[in-house]
């Protein structure tokens, strides 16, 4: 496989004031050019550390992690954030906050007028350009997750990193957004890996799931490829046999993990 | 009887059959009626009790000497006024007989230097807030974000702020007198030396408030927005102008508004001890004077510093509730 991005050997230790706490240890992972990759697992096994390595906000201790053959040392537009809480500043308008994002990374390349219809093309692509002049406390929270994404998408990422996008939302929204998602993952052929607590979600994403094992020093416990055909629907895969094996292996991993946590799976 | 009552059409009204009063109005209608319970009970609560305590400089006010008092100091300050009009007209006249006389003659106006009315001390005392008030702001807001921008600044500026933030205006009066009269010596002075003396005590009191919320609400910016701010690569000033500042101005306003309170009192202090021009020396001036209306004009004075007070603090609620993106909070 060709690894576009690539995981190698990354472990990870925090000092705290009870010593030192590795977080995670040797994790491996290639991740293909407009994969969708979910990493799973339960709380605290290292699944947000993972993904603030990707973005470059925390550093590794050992090991690396290289993006289209560059190394990745600090964050950088190229590596997105979509964040669980939104992170949207409360005093911009939908619109400016996308914009922010857009004058700083397209400073020099692209004309007032370009950068207009790039922020309104990207507030479109999420379906939110009539919400584009209200602040956020002004909009429910899956249009704040909206325009989390938008402002991401409007950076023109290599790899679209999302730490439990759809946690804090209701069954409906959620179904929602995750629609909008996969519209555009396909659309952009952008690379993802998110973060999920919701398995029906991890299946219904991904190409693959990155299941991991209970911390401290956690690992990548299995990988799972999910072999369903795209685009996919919810409705119809409801019943398909393919994805409810594929929804009891992730059930019985975690299920195991959580009977004797610690243990990594073969 | 008209015929309209007998006809089987019920007449037309011009007034609305069910009228209703808006919930709003019913609302403010009552905390206002409430409010107004509570002043009277007060106010006659006051009056029986002044009533009843004589000092030796007579008895002691109530709310209708208070109120007479008022009277007094208004007509006062309408009389200064006039002879203020009176004193330039005169001279004017004067001017003119003297040019009419001799056209060479040097002619001049002279200043009017009666005696500062109750009025006059108002307006001098808002103008020293106010001037002391910006000064101190121009210091602790720049001083509070650098404080909450980097741990190591703060910690080598936290104690100097802790050890000065409960030192009383009447503590720092006469080093300021000193330095003021040392240090500022101008030839044509813009601002007498008193004034400042009293502005620069305002500020050295008020600064404290806004530079402690100003360093919390700087550095306590939520983590999210500040990775967001590292994912886009803000550079060092955009950050602090996009991110911290709007941040943190819920807080640095909270500051403000608890700095301008202490100014406030803290001015009130000062002018009383150092003898400069404003409301507390109008008290002074009235306790050693020793009338029989002193207590009451005193009373006067201190019902107007609530009132400006209040007023003031009113003002930075507005101005806080304007800029504050938080339209969320109660703020109160």
């Amino acid at each position: 496989m060709q690894a576009y991005l690539e995981i190698s050997n990354v472990g990870i230790e925090f000092n705290t004031e009870s010593g030192t706490f590795r977080a995670l240890q040797s994790v491996n992972l290639k991740i293909a050019k407009g994969e969708f990759v979910t990493l799973i697992g339960h709380s605290g096994c290292g699944k947000s550390t993972v993904l603030n390595i990707l973005a470059g906000l925390h550093q590794a201790t050992e090991g690396g992690v290289i993006l289209d053959g560059k190394e990745v040392n600090s964050p950088s537009p190229d590596r997105a954030v979509v964040f669980q809480n939104h992170a949207l500043l409360p005093w911009l308008s939908v619109y400016d906050n996308v914009e922010l994002a857009v004058k700083q990374i397209f400073r020099g390349q692209k004309s007032k007028a370009e950068m207009h219809d790039w922020i309104q093309h990207n507030l479109e692509l999420v379906h939110i350009e009539h919400a584009s002049s209200k602040r956020p406390h002004e909009i429910s929270g899956g249009m704040k997750q909206r325009v989390g994404i938008a402002r991401c998408l409007a950076m023109q990422p290599k790899v679209l990193l999302m730490d439990e996008p759809f946690g804090a939302l209701d069954a409906l929204t959620k179904a929602h957004l995750q629609d909008s998602l996969m519209e555009i993952h396909s659309n952009l052929g952008t690379t993802v890996v998110m973060i999920t607590h919701d398995v029906d979600e991890a299946v219904l994403l991904s190409d693959r799931i990155v299941m991991m094992s209970n911390g401290p020093a956690a690992s990548i416990g299995e990988i799972l490829e999910v072999p369903l055909a795209r685009p996919r629907s919810r409705l119809e895969l409801a019943d398909s046999a393919q994805f409810l094996q594929a929804r009891q292996r992730v059930l019985q991993f975690l299920y195991d993990k959580h009977k004797y946590p610690g243990t990594v799976a073969a | 009887m008209s015929n309209s009552v007998e006809s089987t059409e019920p007449p037309r009204k011009w007034y609305r059959d069910t009228w209703q009063v808006p919930a709003f109005i019913k609302r403010s209608l009552r905390s206002w009626s409430l409010s107004f319970v509570g002043i009277l009970v007060f106010a006659l609560l006051w009056q029986g009790t002044a009533n009843n305590i004589d000092t030796s400089l007579g008895q002691f006010p109530g709310p209708v000497q208070v109120v007479e008092q008022i009277q007094n100091l208004y007509s006062e300050y309408g009389r200064e006024q006039q002879r203020r009009v009176d004193f330039f007209a005169r001279q004017e006249a004067r001017n003119a007989q003297m040019l009419a006389e001799d056209p060479n003659a040097d002619v001049r106006i002279r200043p009017y230097t009666g005696r500062p009315t109750f009025v006059d001390q108002i307006q001098t005392s808002l103008w020293t807030v106010s001037f002391g008030f910006v000064i101190a702001m121009f210091v602790a807001i720049p001083l509070g974000a650098v404080c909450g921008l980097s741990e190591p600044v703060y910690n080598a500026i936290n104690p100097i702020i802790q050890l000065f933030k409960p030192v009383s205006p009447l503590a720092w009066l006469p080093l300021v007198t000193m330095l003021v009269s040392a240090l500022y010596v101008a030839e044509d002075p813009l601002f007498e030396k008193s004034f400042v003396t009293s502005a620069i005590t305002v500020a050295l009191c008020c600064l404290w408030p806004t530079v402690i919320n100003t360093t919390v609400g700087v550095s306590s910016v939520d983590k999210d927005l500040i990775n967001v701010s590292r994912v886009i690569r803000l550079p060092a000033h955009t950050h602090l102008l996009k991110i911290v500042l709007p941040s943190a101005i819920p807080l640095i306003f909270t500051g403000m508004r608890l700095s301008l309170a202490t100014g406030w009192m803290v001015l009130i202090a000062a002018e009383m001890l150092a003898q400069n021009p404003g409301l507390g020396k109008f008290i002074w001036d009235e306790f050693q004077n020793g009338s029989s209306d002193s207590l009451s004009r005193i009373m006067v004075a201190v019902l107007v510093i609530g009132f400006i007070g209040l007023i003031l603090d009113k003002l930075m609620l507005a101005v806080q509730r304007y800029v504050s993106w938080d339209k969320q909070t109660v703020l109160r």
